[in-house]
C-alpha cells in the first residue's frame, strides 16, 4: 500500500495524473479537542461536529481535490485533557507520526497557544478553535495559525458598546483566572475604556473553585449598574448561583463561554435574564430571512441536534475550523504550504461563527457581524433588544 | 453593603467551604496516623461522594437513603482499596503505599470519567429555598448543611474514639503499633478500618458540598490538595488539628480574596503551606511529617 502510495504521489509530483484504478490517496486533517478535564463541555461538541463532518464527506465520496478526483478524509483526533503539555505532544504527534496535513483545534486558548510555537517550527497550517486573539497576533509571526471564534476585542467591543447604549457605564467585573478569562480582562478593559465605562470592582476566581461568594461580596460592596463575569461552566454556573443567593440586583453579563444548555442547566433560574455576547447559532431561528448565515446555521443545527443533543458554538467553531481546511484542501490538495496559502486566501466563507474574510492581514477574518447580545429567558436562548 | 456586612459575609463564605476542607482533612488524618500512609486518593473519596450522591438520587432514592448508600459505598470502596492495594504490599516503605495511593486516584478519576462521563452534573439543595441572612451575611441553605453535617461527624468520631472500644483501638495503633499489637489489638484490622473511614468522611464531604459546587468527574484533585493542606495545618496526626486547619484555610482562602486579592486566593493557602512545612523542619513545632516510619 505505501509503496502505491509513494509511486502514487511521484507520479502526481511529475503532474502525470494518476491511474484511476488505484484508491486515491487520503486527506489526512489532524484535530486537538479538550475532550476531557475542565474545558470538555466545550471540547466534547467540537469532537462530535468533527465526526459528524468526516461521515457526511465520506458518505458523498471524500474530498474533491485539485487533481479532481475523490479523496477519503481521515480525521486524526486526540484529547489534550484541557492540558497544555498534552496539547504539545498531541501536535508533535499529529505532526511527527500521523503526517497530518494541517490540524484543527485545539479547544482553548492555553493550548493553541502552547502548540503554536510546535506547528509554526513545523511548518503545519493550524485552525484554532480557541478565543484569544493572541493566537494569531501579531500576525507577522503567526504565519501559519489561524482561528474561527471570534477574538475577544471583537466580543468584549460588542458587550462595552451594549453596555453603553443601555446606559450602564458603572461596571463590575470577574473573570476566570486562565488564558480565556485574562485575555477576556485585557480586551474588555480596552473596549470599556473606548466606551467610556468605569470599571469599579475587577475580581478574579479558579475554575475548581467552590465558590465566589467572597469576590461577589465586594462586587456587591461596590455597588455596579451591571456586573460582567467571564468564564465557562460550571465555575460560571456557580458564580451565577452565588449572584443570585446574594441578591445582588444589578443585570448579569456572560461571556460567550456559556453559550451552551449545560450553563442553564447548572445554574438554573439564577440564569434568568443573563446577557451575553455570542454568535448567531444560538438564536438562528430568530435572525431574519435575508441574514446570510440563516440557512448555514439552521442546516448545522438541525444535523448535530438530530444526533448529538443541543446546539452550542464550540461546536460550531469546529465547523468553521474544519470546512475552512477542507476548502483549501480542494484547492491545494496536502502540501502544507499551499494549503496555508488557500486558507489565508479564502473570503466570504459563510460559516457557523460568522462570514470569514481572510487575508494576510487578519487569520480570524470575522467582523462585529459575528457576534450578537443573547439573554437567557426562562432556560431559552432570546435575541437581547 | 457595609464594611461588617462584608466581613461577615467572608466569614460566612470560609466557615462553610472549611467545614468541607475539615471532612476531606479529617480522613487524611485517620489513615495516616493509623497506617502513617498519605492517602492521595482522599479527594478521589470526595468526587465519587459527590458523583454517587447525584446517580442515587436520580435512581429515586429519597435524599437520606441516597447519603447512607453513599457512604457506605465509598467506606466499602476504602475497605476495597486497603485490602487490593495497601494490604498486599504491607512492610514496604510508606513511599510505596503513597504511590499505590496516587495510583488508585488516577484510577478511581479514570473510572469516573468513563462511568458518568465530563459534564458537571448538579443535585439539588437538601432542602431548597431562598437563602438565609445572618448578621449581614448571605449564607444559602446547603450550607447550614454543611456545617451541621460536619458538626454530626465531628461529635460522633469524638465519641468513636475516646467511648468506643474500637476507637481506642485505633488511636492506640496510631500511637504505637507494635505495643497495640503486644496488647492483642489486631492492626490490619485497624488499617482497613480506617481506610473504610477515610472513605466515608469523603463521601460525606463529597454529597453535602454537591449542591453548591455541582459535581464532576475531576473535582477530587483540587479539594484532596486543600484537604492535605488542612491536615497538615494541623500536625496531619491529631483530628481536632485537622479541623482547625479546615476552617482556618477555608477561612484564609475568603478573606485573602476578599481583603487582599481574589487574584491570589489559591497562593495564601499554599504559602502559609510551604511557610508551615519550613518552620516544622526549623523544628519550632512538636510534630514532625517527613520522616515518620
Amino acid at each position: 500500500m505505501r509503496v502505491i502510495l509513494a509511486l502514487a504521489l511521484s507520479v502526481l509530483a511529475l503532474g502525470w495524473g494518476v491511474p484511476a484504478a488505484y484508491a486515491q490517496e487520503a486527506y489526512k486533517i489532524g484535530a486537538i479537542f479538550s475532550i476531557t478535564g475542565p474545558g470538555s463541555s466545550l471540547g466534547i461538541p467540537e469532537r462530535d461536529t468533527a465526526l459528524m463532518i468526516e461521515a457526511e464527506v465520506n458518505a458523498k465520496g471524500g474530498v474533491k481535490g485539485p487533481d479532481g478526483k475523490l479523496h477519503p478524509l481521515k480525521l486524526v483526533i486526540y484529547d489534550d485533557a484541557s492540558d497544555e503539555t498534552k496539547a504539545v505532544l498531541a501536535a508533535k504527534k499529529l505532526i511527527d507520526e500521523d503526517k497530518v496535513t494541517a490540524i484543527v483545534g485545539t479547544t482553548l486558548s492555553g493550548t493553541s497557544l502552547a502548540i503554536l510555537d510546535t506547528v509554526q517550527k513545523a511548518e503545519v497550517p493550524l485552525v484554532s478553535c480557541a478565543a484569544a486573539a493572541k493566537i494569531v497576533e501579531p500576525v507577522a509571526e503567526r504565519k501559519w495559525v489561524f482561528k474561527t471564534p471570534q477574538s475577544d476585542f471583537l466580543i468584549t467591543g460588542v458587550l462595552a458598546d451594549y453596555l453603553k447604549a443601555k446606559g450602564l457605564t458603572k461596571v463590575a467585573w470577574l473573570n476566570v483566572d486562565y488564558a480565556f478569562g485574562q485575555q477576556g480582562w485585557i480586551e474588555f478593559e480596552k473596549a470599556a475604556q473606548k466606551a467610556g465605562l468605569t470599571i469599579v470592582a475587577n475580581e478574579k476566581f479558579g475554575q475548581k473553585d467552590v465558590d465566589m461568594t467572597a469576590q461577589l461580596t465586594k462586587v456587591k460592596a461596590a455597588n455596579p449598574q451591571a456586573t460582567i463575569i467571564w468564564s465557562i461552566p460550571p465555575s460560571a454556573s456557580i458564580a451565577t448561583k452565588n449572584y443570585a443567593d446574594l441578591g445582588i440586583k444589578a443585570p448579569m453579563f456572560q461571556s460567550h463561554g456559556v453559550g451552551n444548555k449545560k450553563y442553564i442547566e447548572l445554574a438554573g433560574p439564577a440564569s434568568n435574564g443573563v446577557l451575553f455576547p455570542a454568535g448567531k447559532l444560538l438564536v438562528a431561528e430568530q435572525l431574519t430571512d435575508n441574514d446570510p448565515q440563516r440557512a448555514v446555521l439552521l442546516a448545522y443545527a438541525k444535523d448535530f441536534e438530530a444526533k448529538y443533543g443541543p446546539r452550542n458554538t464550540f461546536g460550531g467553531h469546529a465547523w468553521d475550523a474544519l470546512y475552512v481546511v477542507l476548502g483549501a484542501m480542494e484547492k491545494a490538495g496536502t502540501d502544507r504550504a499551499k494549503v496555508r496559502a488557500a486558507i489565508e486566501t479564502t473570503r466570504g466563507f459563510v460559516g457557523i461563527t460568522g462570514v470569514f474574510d481572510f487575508s494576510p492581514a487578519d487569520h480570524n477574518g470575522l467582523d462585529r457581524r459575528a457576534a450578537t447580545m443573547i439573554q437567557i429567558v426562562d432556560g431559552q436562548w432570546r435575541m437581547a433588544k | 453593603m457595609t464594611v461588617t456586612d462584608q466581613l461577615a459575609q467572608y466569614l460566612a463564605s470560609g466557615l462553610v467551604v472549611g467545614g468541607v476542607y475539615a471532612l476531606i482533612g479529617l480522613g487524611f488524618v485517620i489513615v495516616y496516623s493509623v497506617t502513617r500512609i498519605i492517602n492521595f486518593a482522599q479527594g478521589e473519596f470526595v468526587m465519587l461522594g459527590a458523583l454517587l450522591m447525584v446517580t442515587f438520587e436520580a435512581r429515586g432514592l429519597p435524599a437520606a437513603a441516597a447519603f447512607a448508600c453513599t457512604v457506605a459505598a465509598v467506606a466499602a470502596l476504602g475497605a476495597l482499596l486497603e485490602r487490593a492495594a495497601i494490604h498486599p504490599i504491607r512492610g514496604a516503605p510508606p513511599l510505596a503505599a503513597l504511590i499505590v495511593t496516587i495510583g488508585a486516584s488516577i484510577a478511581l478519576r479514570g473510572g469516573a470519567l468513563v462511568l458518568w462521563g465530563t459534564d458537571p452534573v448538579a443535585l439539588p439543595p437538601f432542602s431548597p429555598g431562598p437563602p438565609h441572612h445572618v448578621l449581614g451575611a448571605t449564607v444559602v441553605r446547603q450550607g447550614f448543611w454543611v456545617l451541621a453535617v460536619a458538626a454530626v461527624v465531628f461529635a460522633a468520631l469524638w465519641f468513636f474514639f475516646t467511648r468506643t472500644y474500637p476507637g481506642t483501638a485505633v488511636r492506640a495503633c496510631a500511637v504505637n503499633a507494635r505495643a497495640a499489637r503486644l496488647m492483642g489489638i489486631r492492626v490490619d484490622r485497624m488499617f482497613l478500618l480506617a481506610f473504610a473511614l477515610s472513605g466515608a468522611l469523603g463521601a460525606v464531604a463529597g454529597a453535602v458540598i454537591a449542591p453548591i459546587t455541582y459535581a464532576t468527574y475531576d473535582m477530587g484533585l483540587m479539594l484532596g490538595l486543600k484537604g492535605f493542606v488542612a491536615a497538615v495545618l494541623g500536625g496531619l496526626v491529631s483530628p481536632p488539628g485537622a479541623i482547625a486547619g479546615g476552617f482556618l484555610l477555608g477561612l484564609l482562602e475568603s478573606f485573602s480574596a476578599g481583603l487582599i486579592s481574589s487574584a491570589y486566593k489559591d497562593a495564601v493557602a499554599f504559602i502559609v503551606l510551604i511557610v508551615l512545612l519550613l518552620v516544622q523542619v526549623a523544628g519550632w513545632l512538636p510534630w514532625r511529617v517527613a520522616e515518620e516510619t
